[in-house]
């Protein structure tokens, strides 16, 4: 009916977006299949066995990340294809690469085709994750650089045409002309359409410059919006293939559990029933329908051995600390204790953040046909290219064989379930033959998700007579258990586990390896006021020369994974709490107690925007109103420099408490950001917000929960979070654009400060300082009932 | 499995299917519409809604046979990518979405309750958002796009 899948034509498949980019660059498939032509790359086709869908056989022709070929194509009509590894998950990315291509080439945006993510198409650029996609594509490498690259060759083709050197001539809508007689011109097709630049990228190539930019810089609207709202965008979730059957998982009942029987006799003759799949602890079945399959995964009987048994949650933080653990000192200035046994003050907290959870709106989802010796994944994976190599593994295929499409799913935060169910549809793909749709139950995805990891830091300063910090002393303990599966991991989510693959070896080591090299942040554990000082360089954002920053890292009872801000989020909190605790302590204002303490210069100007934004009320925390009872409003400040060094963020947080029944309602959030030169200000609005909102339902509800074998927060009554209704502040965002630094993240700075800035606000509002995220009204009410009387 | 008549944004369709089916798989697989999803299949989440009978309800826990024989409208039955509702064009303009997955259960629920209440306050339209999810956090965006809406509606 409305199926827009490879397969429905009966011809050797292609991706919806590789035809469309295909037919819109005026290239026949049969062209396309002779290899000829701009392409790229090629597909052997394989035998066709009669009624069944054909198979793509992927067969990359130098899709190597060094030629312009692999990411640009120019068509006879000046069209502009290009390829990338980096996908949109609702970060507004996708629009973003194409305002950046219409920029670096001169062409309108209209006149660009993007294909993102296909591992028969697009170049191997990793997993799209950790703030990484607009550091790496629209800086001097990769997309950007193979633009530039392109752009310069155009020139130089131009050049020999019309007999003028390269500086008289003005590039304008994918024709150059002399600068000086515009009638005496050229179009790109007419210079390379339909065939291939073959040359490698020029790290020589000029970007253009900030101040020439058009298109990219501006807020284009993103391109997916309009079929969203009505209802025709293809998620993976509506990818349909001809034939497609549909799956279920059975998920063990216990964390550990392992299978000892099922009893299919439990479901024989139920209606739609194709098949139960077992293979080792993995059990699903494939039916007809989704509703069937769901029906028959219910009725399935299975037997289970006992879990191994969680920890008590309300000791999380105490076991944390007693485990075996792998330690990573960050720095260490080896005076730390002497500093503190000789300053005037010593001061020391400890904090706690709990497990949390992805939590995606649409349950994870993935359709696979694997035929007898090749697969083809439609996943939302983060990571087409590596999910090749380990869907490879799950299904004892050459990755080449495999070929994985990336289509839009929930949004993901992180590692979601989308690899594992990339492999719960391959698997069940393999055992009836035919292509398996799988989306994920809603428990299934939030009782076996990699979750957000806890983390318990014990802070420690030494301080001198006025309250200046003289030794900062960081220790944190946080647990680990798989992550993304990466080219080789596929035990590292609980499918590949269940198949009978161990996830990422844990290997206690103490004491830590002295830190070498530069300065590696390791996930914001060094504090912002440190000075970070390896091996006589001096890479941190802070004065504070007297350091420690030690983490050890232990085995978790749960999967875990990174969850947007991975770490970042904890550590700041950490920080940027006990930096206000200081603050207060020594009577100061919480921004001008931080400048104090600040080197850097772009995080300063963060903090600075954001209070004068904020029209901050410059005084020292807490206020004194005094009162113990009724509505206390306060306002809370926090700032980071992500990982150290990609993208500064500063929030001021203004919130009211309700000191009778602990609720606290967050007003008013302004956040400043400074990601280099910014692609799209509306898009970057858009993800401030975003992760402002979620850092704060992060901060005030979100918790992960278990009993005493398996996880209890498994739908939306068991765990908590804001819907559209609930009372969400107002948001003030302050972009600091920087036209000539280099591009940094942006998706994940606003929420990596929102805990802590929310804490500040609620400790100056009523004095009572949270050092254990999330601030419940219970939790609250607790606090205040544990004042003291004054 | 039984043979069921359903009309779906204008169009008469007949499906064969257990008629205990909710009506979410109905419209998704049978009819391969784009539009409902399935976000947690408890009616909790909002991102299966469609609208019967005037009412927004989730399709997700509704067994086919209860809708029988209604007028179902789905968001693909508000407007097209050319010609968006008013509501579908708010949406575009505030760039209210992040990854777009719940934008289906927050437009119908919106439309739904604005149809009946047309002159709803903010206050209101808040409040009848509740029991819709938007784990991105695009709620700003959202609420604007829906009261620019319920302005221009009222104007």
């Amino acid at each position: 009916m409305k199926s827009r899948s490879a397969t429905d034509t009966g011809e050797p498949a292609l991706t919806t977006d590789a035809r469309e980019a295909l037919e819109g660059a005026g290239i026949s498939r049969r062209d396309f299949l002779k290899g000829s032509g701009a392409l790229i790359v090629t597909f052997s086709v394989a035998p066709r066995v009669a009624g069944a869908p054909a198979q793509p056989s992927p067969l990359v022709l130098g899709a190597a990340r060094d030629r312009v070929d692999s990411w640009i194509a120019v068509t006879e009509d000046g069209r502009v294809t290009a390829y990338t590894g980096k996908s949109e998950l609702g970060q507004g990315l996708f629009t973003a690469q194409m305002q950046l291509i219409a920029e670096e080439l001169v062409v309108p945006i209209s006149r660009v085709t993007l294909v993102q993510c296909d591992t028969a198409i697009t170049p191997d650029q990793g997993t799209t994750s950790g703030s990484q996609s607009h550091p790496e594509n629209f800086n001097h490498s990769n997309l950007a650089q193979a633009a530039a690259t392109a752009r310069e060759a155009l020139f130089r083709l131009a050049s020999a045409r019309l007999g003028l050197p390269v500086d008289q001539l003005t590039a304008r809508d994918g024709t150059i002309s002399a600068t000086t007689d515009p009638a005496r011109r050229v179009g790109y097709g007419e210079l390379v359409g339909g065939r291939k630049f073959d040359i490698p990228l020029d790290e020589r190539a000029t970007r253009r410059p900030r101040s020439a930019w058009t298109v990219l810089g501006t807020s284009v609207p993103r391109a997916e919006i309009p079929a969203m709202v009505t209802g025709q965008f293809e998620f993976v979730h509506t990818v349909r293939v001809p034939g497609m059957l549909h799956g279920q998982v059975i998920r063990p009942p216990e964390v550990g559990a392992k299978l000892t029987g099922v009893d299919e006799g439990s479901v024989r003759g139920m209606a739609g029933l194709v098949k139960v799949v077992v293979k080792k602890d993995f059990v699903g079945v494939v039916a007809e329908k989704p509703w069937q399959a769901i029906q028959v995964a219910r009725r399935l009987k299975t037997t289970w051995t006992s879990g191994v048994g969680l920890p008590d949650q309300a000791g999380i933080a105490e076991y944390l600390r007693k485990q075996e653990s792998r330690d990573s000192l960050v720095v260490d200035s080896k005076d730390v204790d002497a500093t503190i046994t000789g300053a005037a003050a010593e001061v020391k907290a400890t904090y706690f953040y709990p497990y949390q959870v992805h939590g995606s709106m649409g349950t994870s989802c993935a359709v696979a046909d694997v035929q007898r010796d090749r697969a083809t994944i439609w996943s939302a994976t983060q990571a087409t290219h590596p999910l090749r190599h380990t869907v490879a593994a799950v299904l004892g295929l050459p990755p080449e064989n495999v070929r994985v499409i990336f289509r839009l799913g929930s949004g993901c935060y992180g590692v979601n379930g989308a690899d594992t169910v990339s492999y719960d549809a391959a698997l069940l793909s393999q055992a009836v033959g035919k292509p398996v749709r799988v989306q994920l139950l809603r428990k299934d995805e939030m009782a076996w998700e990699n979750f957000g990891i806890a983390y318990v830091v014990d802070q420690r300063v030494g301080l001198d007579a006025e309250g200046n910090i003289l030794a900062w002393d960081y220790e944190a303990w946080t647990p680990t258990l798989g992550g993304r599966p990466g080219y080789r991991t596929p035990g590292n989510v609980i499918t590949g586990s269940l198949v009978g693959f161990e996830p990422e070896e844990f290997t206690p080591l103490t004491p830590a390896p002295e830190p070498t090299g530069r300065l590696r942040n390791r996930s914001n554990a060094a504090p912002p006021y440190v000075a970070g000082c390896v091996g006589g360089q001096c890479g941190g954002t802070g004065i504070v020369k007297s350091e420690r920053v030690l983490t050890h890292t232990v085995r978790s009872p749960f999967w875990t994974g990174s969850l947007r801000s991975p770490a970042r989020l904890q550590n700041t909190f950490a920080h940027e709490c006990f930096m206000d605790e200081l603050a207060a302590r020594a009577k100061a204002d919480p921004v001008a107690y931080r400048l104090r303490h600040l080197s850097d210069p772009r995080l300063r100007e963060a903090l600075a925007a954001v209070a004068k934004a904020a029209n901050w009320d410059s005084r020292p925390s807490p206020r004194t109103d005094g009162r113990r009872t009724g509505i206390a409003a306060g306002r809370g400040v926090a700032c980071v420099l992500y990982e150290g060094e990609n993208g500064y963020s500063a929030m001021v947080a203004e919130v009211e408490v309700d000191q009778d029944t602990g609720a606290t309602t967050v007003k008013r959030m302004v956040v400043s950001i400074d990601c280099g030169p910014i692609s799209n200000p509306n898009g970057l609005k858009n993800q401030v917000e975003g992760g402002a909102l979620q850092g704060a339902s992060r901060a005030l509800l979100e918790e992960m929960t278990w009993d005493d074998t398996k996880v209890t927060s498994i739908d939306w009554r068991t765990l908590k979070t804001w819907s559209l209704a609930s009372a969400v502040p107002a948001i003030e965002s302050v972009l600091i654009d920087r036209p000539d630094a280099e591009a940094n993240g942006a998706g994940e700075t606003s929420i990596t400060v929102a805990a802590a800035a929310i804490a500040n606000a609620i400790f100056d509002a009523t004095g009572v300082r949270l050092r254990q995220a999330p601030f419940t009204p219970e939790r609250v009410k607790a606090a205040l009932a544990a004042r003291p009387v004054t | 499995m039984s043979a069921i008549s359903l009309t779906v944004n204008g169009r008469s369709y007949t499906v064969d299917v257990d008629p205990a089916t909710p009506l979410l798989y109905v419209l998704s697989d049978e009819l391969q519409l784009r539009g409902p999803k399935f976000g947690c299949g408890l009616a909790q989440c909002g991102a299966c809604t469609v609208i019967v009978r005037g009412q927004a309800i989730r399709s997700c826990v509704t067994p086919v046979r209860t809708v029988a024989g209604a007028d179902i409208t789905t968001v693909e039955g508000l407007g097209t990518i050319d010609h968006p509702h008013p509501l579908q064009r708010a949406f575009i303009e505030e760039q209210a979405a992040q990854c777009g997955f719940c934008l289906n259960g927050v437009i119908l629920n919106a439309k739904a309750f604005l149809d009946r209440n047309p002159k709803a306050t903010d206050e209101q339209i808040e409040r009848a958002m509740a029991g819709v999810l938007c784990r991105c956090f695009a709620n700003v965006r959202m609420l604007r796009a829906i009261k620019r809406y319920a302005r221009e509606m009222g104007a």
